[in-house]
């Protein structure tokens, strides 16, 4: 999923000031599972901010609303009315979900409510991990089904560097090393001889360094 | 290992020669002074200087700079290249200006993590990894092309250099790691600082039954201790550092001001032992800092007089 992180709150109030009806529009997929913008976070931000706003005698009207994704026509047009009746729309979607909103409504202005983190997993309950980095050209069963680009510090296809230490990574001790995971599981899967193959240069292309990207379904095209 | 050498380095130990190699960092600024000054006590007592790159992710005099700097004064540079900084268009037109400036020996560097230096809010590469730098020197030089395939009108044949650490994890992947780097072309490696001895022993002993040490020649890395507080800093912070606790209270059991000399002669031993196993070719001194010691290290080891 996309993982995202809430603004702080002082944050999100300064971009609201020359604002005075807002809408806060939750998104209900990823960032709902990552406890980021869903319906839940919705109603608590509204309350913190219209105490906030209170608090320092200003004024602000907020409207809630939650819709199943910001990234779909289809859900995004539900939101019509709501939107047009506001001045402002704070999305708590990921990035893409707020320039979708933004791109649907073109008199409005729309601001981020999130910090958009990274494509990845939750752990265990409330800790998430990055995994993936949209790389657009998958090499993970070379690697055991761990992906070095994303979760090698130094994104290195031949194998660990001299910091690795005990499993863990030299940049950060709440990291694994993504070498050991790999190497770990290798010898699980008896696939060890991996280890000696030569990985050559990623071809970026695929990424994002290729520039900005485009799929285009011919088949799903009406 | 190419037939013909280019370098001083290359041809101490293609003829079975002991090398030595010391480091020079780079200053932090513009005046090139301080590192002749540095360099100049060197003189006479390696084959090579190695000229870090950005090292700890701070910002010094680039690596092909100062390198120069050493030529200029009649040393011949190791110049190390890391990829964190450039991707590969940079590292190819870096390594043709170096040869064209006359550097002739390359150190190929993942190089230390961003987060490690003083400017963490920058953006790292990694565009391609330490081994495959590795591999793109070596084909510039044996097929004359750049990694496009283009025919360069003059290739460098740089002779090669890899780093290898013994002591970090996983350590059974080591020697794998060490053999990829010489299929990948490295000509020599220079290790990580050895204090554990019975580690840098078993990780050559490993590297022998593979065949490798045939294949590449072997700097161990030696780095003086000045003080117990060094020894035990390195052991907690520096990753991929091996100071076994022994060394550690051995350093803490001579009085304060007899700890540079205790260093020394740690130093001294560590560099008799390494003489001795099967595979060394030399010996690599990180007097970090501490350049002026270079010489006298060398002198008391019997390595030059």
């Amino acid at each position: 999923m996309i993982v995202g992180e809430q603004k702080p709150i002082k944050e999100i109030k300064e971009s609201l000031l020359p604002y005075g009806k807002v809408l806060i529009l939750g998104c209900g997929t990823c960032v709902k599972t990552c406890f980021a913008g869903g319906e839940d976070e919705v109603a608590v931000l509204a309350s913190a901010l219209r105490l906030a706003f209170k608090k320092d005698g200003g004024r602000i009207e907020i409207e809630e609303l939650t819709i199943e994704r910001q990234c779909e026509n289809e859900f995004i047009q539900e939101a019509a009315p709501s939107i047009a009746r506001n001045d402002v729309v704070l999305s708590l979607a990921c990035g893409a979900g707020v320039q979708d909103i933004a791109k649907s409504f073109a008199d409005m202005p729309v601001l981020p409510g999130i910090n958009t983190t990274f494509i990845g997993i939750q752990e265990r309950s409330g800790v998430f991990t990055e995994e993936c980095s949209g790389c657009g050209n998958c090499e993970l069963a070379y690697f055991g089904g761990i992906c070095p680009i994303t979760r090698c510090s130094k994104k290195l296809l031949n194998g660990p560097c001299g910091g690795s230490q005990n499993g863990i990574c030299e940049v950060n001790p709440d990291t694994e090393c993504a070498w050991q995971l790999i190497i770990d599981r290798l010898t699980r899967l008896g696939q060890l001889d991996n280890l000696k193959v030569y990985v050559p240069p990623k071809n970026w292309v695929t990424s994002n360094s290729g520039g900005p990207r485009k799929l285009i379904r011919e088949d799903h095209i009406i | 290992m190419t037939t013909e050498s280019v370098s001083q380095l290359q041809k101490v130990l293609s003829e079975g020669g002991f090398a030595v190699t010391a480091e020079c960092g780079p200053p932090r600024g513009a005046n090139a002074e301080v590192l002749r000054k540095k360099a100049e006590t060197i003189k006479g007592y390696a084959d090579a200087v190695n000229v870090t790159d950005n090292q700890t992710a701070i910002v010094r005099m680039s690596s092909i700079a100062a390198s120069v700097h050493l030529l200029n004064i009649g040393l011949e540079p190791v110049m190390q290249m890391v990829v964190r900084d450039r991707n590969r268009i940079a590292l190819q037109s870096d390594i043709l200006g170096a040869w064209s400036l006359g550097i002739r020996n390359i150190l190929c560097l993942s190089g230390d993590h961003q987060i490690f230096g003083s400017q963490p809010d920058a953006l790292n590469v990694f565009d391609i990894d330490s081994m495959n730098l590795v591999r793109m020197v070596k084909e510039m030089r044996e097929e004359g092309k750049d990694m496009s395939g283009f025919d360069l009108n003059e290739p460098p044949r740089m002779f090669i250099g890899a780093a290898a650490n013994p002591f970090a994890d996983p350590f059974e992947y080591r020697v794998i790691r060490l053999a990829k780097k010489i299929d990948a072309g490295v000509d020599f490696i220079q290790t990580q600082c050895v204090y554990n001895m019975d580690r840098f022993i078993e990780w050559m002993r490993l590297a022998r039954e593979e065949g490798l040490t045939e294949k590449v020649y072997i700097l161990p890395g030696v780095t003086p201790l000045k003080s117990a507080g060094m020894a035990k800093y390195m052991a907690k912070n520096v990753a991929g550092m091996d100071v076994p606790e022994s060394l550690i209270k051995r350093m803490e059991g001579v009085p304060k001001d007899k700890t540079v000399a205790e260093g020394l002669k740690i130093c001294q031993e560590t560099i008799e032992q390494l003489r001795g196993i099967k595979g060394v070719s030399g010996i690599h001194i990180m007097a970090i800092g501490w350049e002026e010691k270079v010489a006298e290290i060398v002198k008391t080891a019997g390595l030059r007089s």
